[in-house]
């Protein structure tokens, strides 16, 4: 073979003087052109040498920059997923914001490919100017960037013991949203006076509609087409979809096709046989805020406590604006403390939290409530179950989160049931 | 008197070119509790009656994707079928996924969820939990069945819809469905509907 001898290093790599400086620094253009092609060389011959013994990397040049870049080796975070939904790892976080990847998915068919030349977005019904949009008209439009949590209305899940935050509810994730204001369409097409409820269309496999009251379209509703300041991901609605800030995920309708402007709501299938629920003998049905909730992610099931100081940590949110205060409360209840809140506290975004506690090796439970601006503070499930009672079903559930920590540091969630 | 300046309100004028400073006396920004919410819509005071961008929607345009389908039965296509002809096709094309129309078995878990209540096993479907039959309509149009979606012909879907709802005893084996019939199906389950009118507050509900 031609390139045999090349590759093949002659002596160990860190024996080899390679002055960085020398490389970069100081020398002439062609010089450093040369230079650079050879360092390449070098790294070439680095990444295939076995692992040195010595696991030092003080003694090793590592590989070079590539295109796209890639979690360390040693971190898995990874969502869980069934085959219509995949949870975000909240445990795995260090603060409010979901990378991309991490998001959450709930798809009623699946993850359509939409080809972004040929995207449109029809707003018709009762308007002055029946309009089509292209992906590039909507990117033409004054843009707004803001950053709030979505989440799944059917974000409760319990049972059993050992259950890690993502399981119990990780089907909410944080990101930064780009795109414009509904708001600024509606000016364009000249919403008619009377309109009262817009239909809202995904050109997914599931065509999948909800029916939105105007006034959230004027009010903070956005069509965006970029999270985390690059172009939306495919399962979060590529390439465009509807954010209404605060309301249940199944609102903010991905891969949104059309928009139809009416006098009363369309009652599809999204929003009668699903997410709605039972509430006594009645089904109550719009519910579109997220009520307050919050959670310890840290510590949490499956982790494994010490004696001596740990910080609480955890996340809350609420449909309704902000977060005033989360309380923590360390002996089951008894007594609460406030957490700090990691600032600054956004609108409707989920909110970091964090609690200095000293664990004393006892067994005890640790638990957080949040309220929010309205003051409304974040029930117990036997709160729950008594205002709604017991055939509450899945939706909109927003119950306080307990852990219990076990003399032996073990941490595990404490399901409560309730039929 | 600490004078700040509030740096949040400007953003919007800079995207307008403009240098707007609001000078506010007494106001420190901590991001914290209390606070008006930053404003993120730009001052459209300035903006042109239209930008102009995108293209009126042709009406070929709007009748090849308004699907959808009101209560009160806007929407709904020409056409007819009756619970013969849904039987047929319901049996071919949905009973794989969906299990007998006729009767729930219990036990027996199916791919998809029963489209038949059955008061033993209080399942929600659609004759005891569904408010409207344009939904049934709607839905099965646009989504079903689950592996071909939107294969179905107009007079299919009203066929399948009547042999359904027949068999959750909300129509008689001799009924047609139409435009004009399927919005006068009044379903059980429309009386049991509420609006969530909460809107937050310290009461949990
Ligand atoms: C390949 C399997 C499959 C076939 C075939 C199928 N469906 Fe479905 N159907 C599903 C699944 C899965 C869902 C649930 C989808 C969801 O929740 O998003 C569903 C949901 C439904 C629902 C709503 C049920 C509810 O309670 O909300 C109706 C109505 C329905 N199908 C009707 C039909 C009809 C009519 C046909 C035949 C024309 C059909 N389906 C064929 C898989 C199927």
């Amino acid at each position: 073979m031609d390139n045999e001898a090349e590759n093949k290093p002659q002596e160990p790599l860190i024996n080899k003087k390679i002055s960085r400086r020398l490389l970069l620094g100081g020398a002439a253009t062609t010089a450093i052109v040369a230079m650079q092609s050879s360092l390449g060389k070098w790294i070439q011959v680095a990444a295939q040498q076995p692992l040195l013994k010595v696991d030092d990397p003080t003694k090793r040049i590592g590989p070079g920059p590539t295109a796209v870049g890639k979690r360390s080796v040693f971190e898995h975070p990874v969502r869980i997923k069934s085959d219509t939904s995949s949870r975000t790892p909240l445990q795995d976080l260090y603060s409010s914001l979901t990378p991309s990847d991490l998001h959450y998915e709930r798809h009623h068919a699946g993850v359509p490919v939409i080809d972004p030349d040929k995207y449109e977005l029809m707003i018709h019904g009762m308007v002055g100017k029946p309009m089509v949009f292209k992906l590039a008209d909507l990117k033409r439009f004054p843009s707004v960037t803001r950053t709030c949590f979505l989440e799944c209305s059917g974000n409760f899940r319990s049972g059993k013991e050992t259950m890690t935050p993502q399981e119990i509810c990780g089907l909410t994730s944080q990101s930064e949203w780009t795109g414009v204001m509904l708001s600024t369409l509606f000016r364009e097409v000249g919403v008619q006076p009377k309109a009262t409820w817009f239909l809202a269309e995904g050109s997914d496999a599931a065509v999948m509609t909800r029916s939105v009251p105007v006034k959230k379209g004027f009010d903070d509703a956005m069509i965006v087409y970029a999270q985390n300041g690059e172009a939306i991901r495919p399962e979060q609605g590529y390439p465009a979809r509807l954010l209404l800030p605060g309301w249940e995920g199944n609102t903010c309708v991905k891969w949104i096709r059309r928009i139809e402007l009416a006098d009363e709501p369309f009652m599809t299938r999204e929003e009668t046989s699903k997410y709605t629920y039972p509430v006594k003998d009645k089904i109550r049905q719009f519910s579109f805020e997220m009520d307050a909730r919050s959670i310890i992610t840290y510590p949490a099931y499956p982790n494994q406590m010490e004696r001596g100081w740990v910080e609480i940590r955890g996340i809350a949110w609420t449909g309704r604006g902000k977060i005033v205060r989360v309380e923590v409360s360390t002996d089951a209840g008894k007594t609460w403390s406030v957490a700090r809140l990691q600032e600054p506290v956004l609108d409707k975004a989920h909110t970091y939290f964090r609690h200095l506690w000293q664990w004393n090796g006892d067994e005890t439970e640790i638990m957080s409530r949040a309220i929010d601006e309205t003051n409304y503070t974040q029930p117990t499930l036997s709160q729950l179950v008594d205002a709604r009672g017991a055939d509450i079903g899945g939706y909109h559930m927003n119950p306080i989160t307990a852990w219990q920590i076990k003399r032996d540091g073990k941490v595990l969630f404490k399901p409560e049931s309730w039929k | 008197m600490a004078r700040q300046l509030n740096n949040r309100s400007k953003y919007g004028a800079i995207a307008l070119g403009l240098l707007l400073i609001v000078v506010l006396g007494a106001y420190s920004y901590n991001g914290g509790v209390g606070e008006p919410a930053p404003s993120i819509t730009a001052d459209t005071a300035q903006w042109p009656a239209t930008f102009g961008f995108g293209k009126p929607a042709t009406p070929q345009q709007i009748a090849a994707w308004d699907i959808d389908v009101r209560p009160d039965g806007l929407g709904l296509p020409v056409g007819a079928g009756t619970v013969a002809q849904g039987k047929i096709i319901y049996l071919a094309k949905c009973a794989a996924c969906h299990g007998s129309a006729e009767k729930v078995v219990p036990g027996v878990k199916l791919p998809a969820p029963v489209l038949v209540s059955d008061s033993a096993s209080k399942v929600k479907a659609i004759g005891n939990y569904w408010p409207y039959a344009s939904t049934v309509f709607d839905y099965i149009r646009r989504s079903m069945p689950y592996n071909l979606p939107g294969s179905l012909t107009d007079n299919e879907v009203y066929g399948v819809t009547a042999y359904i709802l027949n068999a959750n005893k909300i129509l008689k084996p001799d009924a047609v469905l139409n435009a004009q019939t399927l919005p006068r199906i009044v379903m059980p389950a429309q009386k049991l509907y509420i609006n969530d009118d909460r809107r937050g507050g310290p009461e949990v509900r």
